[in-house]
Order: C-alpha cells, then structure tokens, then sequence
C-alpha cells in the first residue's frame, strides 16, 4: 500500500470483458522512487489527485464477485498526510 | 525461500492475536556462499531456531501453509534449519 | 515482516467501503541498525500503535486480508505488532 498522484489516464477498446467499465488511471507513486504503474479505479477519483493504492493479488477482491484481472487498485482519495513531528 | 542466518529477537507484546505464542526472529538473509546481503526478514520461528543457526525461510503465501501458522497473519516463516550446504565447484 | 517506524497518517474521506474505520498510517521502513531504508509505505493499523512506535508491518496480502477479517477487501500491508525490544547478536552488522 503507498500514496500516489494520478497523472493520466489510459483507453482501451480491446480489453478483457471483466475489465469492461473500469476506469485505468495512471499513477505515480510518491516520492517517485518507483516507476509509474497503471491502476484501476473504485472510489472515483480524478487527474492530479493523490491517492491511496494497494497492489497485488488482492487488489482484485475490491471488485468481488467478479473476478477482474488487476493487480493495483486505487482505495482512497488522500484529503492529507499528518506527519508526525520526531 | 531463503537462506538466512537468526540474528536476533523482536520482542512485541501488542501484537494480532494470532501470533500469540509465536516467536518472532530477526533472521539476515545471506546468500548459499554464506554472505549477508544486506536484507532481513522477521520470520515466525516454527522449528526452534537458535541464534546464529542457517536457517530456511518461507516468505509470501506460503508462510501459512505450516501447521503452526495456518490462518496467521504473517509473511515470513522458518520452515527449517540447515546442516549443511554443499556446492559445486564453479 | 519486516520492522518499521510510524511517521505519518493519511487521512481519507472519500475511500473504499472496506476502509471505513481503518486507520492507515505512513510507516518508515528500517534496517536492523535502526537506519532508514528511505522507503516509506501505507499500512493499516491493527494494534494502535502511535507516533514513532516501532512496528512489525506484515506485507503479504492474503494475511492482511485475514488478519482484518473483511471479506473482499483489498489491503496488502497491515501493521501487526507493536516491538518492544529487538535483541540483535553483536556480529550481525
């Protein structure tokens, strides 16, 4: 799991049926110490935002029952990031 | 899995029910010549691992499958201890 | 596992139905001498812990799905403990 900025968005036609609806964004994770992922989307976020994403297999069981082939899914639209003073 | 090397303890009393009565160890990977390289796990020791034994870690899903961890939350498990390596000569 | 520092919090009102009461905070990834590895990561805490604690973050995803015990929700790191100590052999470093 990690924050990071949505900085676009990708369009596909041809795609898996069980991808049929979903929004792919592109994000860029914080810090940028990683390169930029694709990512579906399931709280309806927007371009420029910065969000909370969790990868993996288990990125797929926001979208249960179906089964859609995923592995990082944005979870959260990020409002703020508390650090705490040492 | 790994090879690693126990090089300590973590010591946690606020911890997921589910590890109650686990032993977490500080386990150093190393590579099969015997090197540290540079990375750690803490595993849930299974076998009874002591200090500065080789041991074999399971890391990922697989962590669960032991008796002692099934349905516990964890990511790393020590799943043996090493008598010996043998390896061919390059 | 691996051992980490809490350094953050984020805060989220719009967020998956799963999310609704988890806290999810910013942790700082540590080597065993306690150094930064400068990488710092999300988790959700499931042992209260606060402000620089030292934690275990568990990063495998089926396990931080059970270990919150929602069905169907997606998480992959969860904050599982709370470290007193680390008792480490002299030589290790």
């Amino acid at each position: 799991m990690n924050v990071g900025k949505v900085i676009g968005r990708v369009v596909s036609t041809v795609k898996d049926p069980n991808l049929e609806g979903q929004r792919i964004l592109c994000v860029e994770p914080l810090g940028k110490r990683e390169p930029s992922f694709l990512a579906l989307d399931c709280v309806g976020t927007g371009a420029g935002e910065t969000v909370l994403y969790t990868t993996g297999r288990e990125a797929s069981y926001a979208f249960l029952p179906k089964t859609v082939p995923c592995n990082a899914v944005i979870v959260g639209v990020v409002d703020e990031i508390r650090e705490f003073t040492k | 899995m790994k090879l690693g090397k126990v090089v300590g303890t973590v010591v946690a009393t606020r911890k997921d029910p589910r590890l109650e009565g686990l032993k977490e160890l500080v386990v150093a990977t190393i590579t099969p010549e015997g090197k540290f390289d540079g990375n750690y796990e803490v595993a849930v020791d299974t076998v009874s691992a002591g200090y500065r034994e080789i041991v074999i870690i399971c890391t990922g899903s697989s962590a669960r499958m032991t008796s002692k961890t099934e349905n516990a939350p964890v990511d790393a498990t020590i799943v043996g201890i090493v008598d010996s390596i043998t390896l061919d000569e390059k | 596992m691996m051992i980490g520092r809490v350094v953050g919090e984020v805060v989220c009102t719009q967020k998956f139905r799963t999310y609704d009461r988890a806290k999810i905070l910013q942790v700082e990834l540590l080597d065993l001498k306690g150094k930064s590895r400068h990488f710092v990561m999300s988790a959700i805490d499931l042992v209260d812990s606060g402000p620089g604690d030292k934690v275990l973050v568990c990063l495998e995803g089926q396990s931080a799905v059970d270990a919150i015990g929602v069905e169907g929700n997606p998480v992959d790191a969860v904050i599982i403990g709370v470290i007193d100590e680390i008792k480490l052999i002299e030589d290790v470093n």
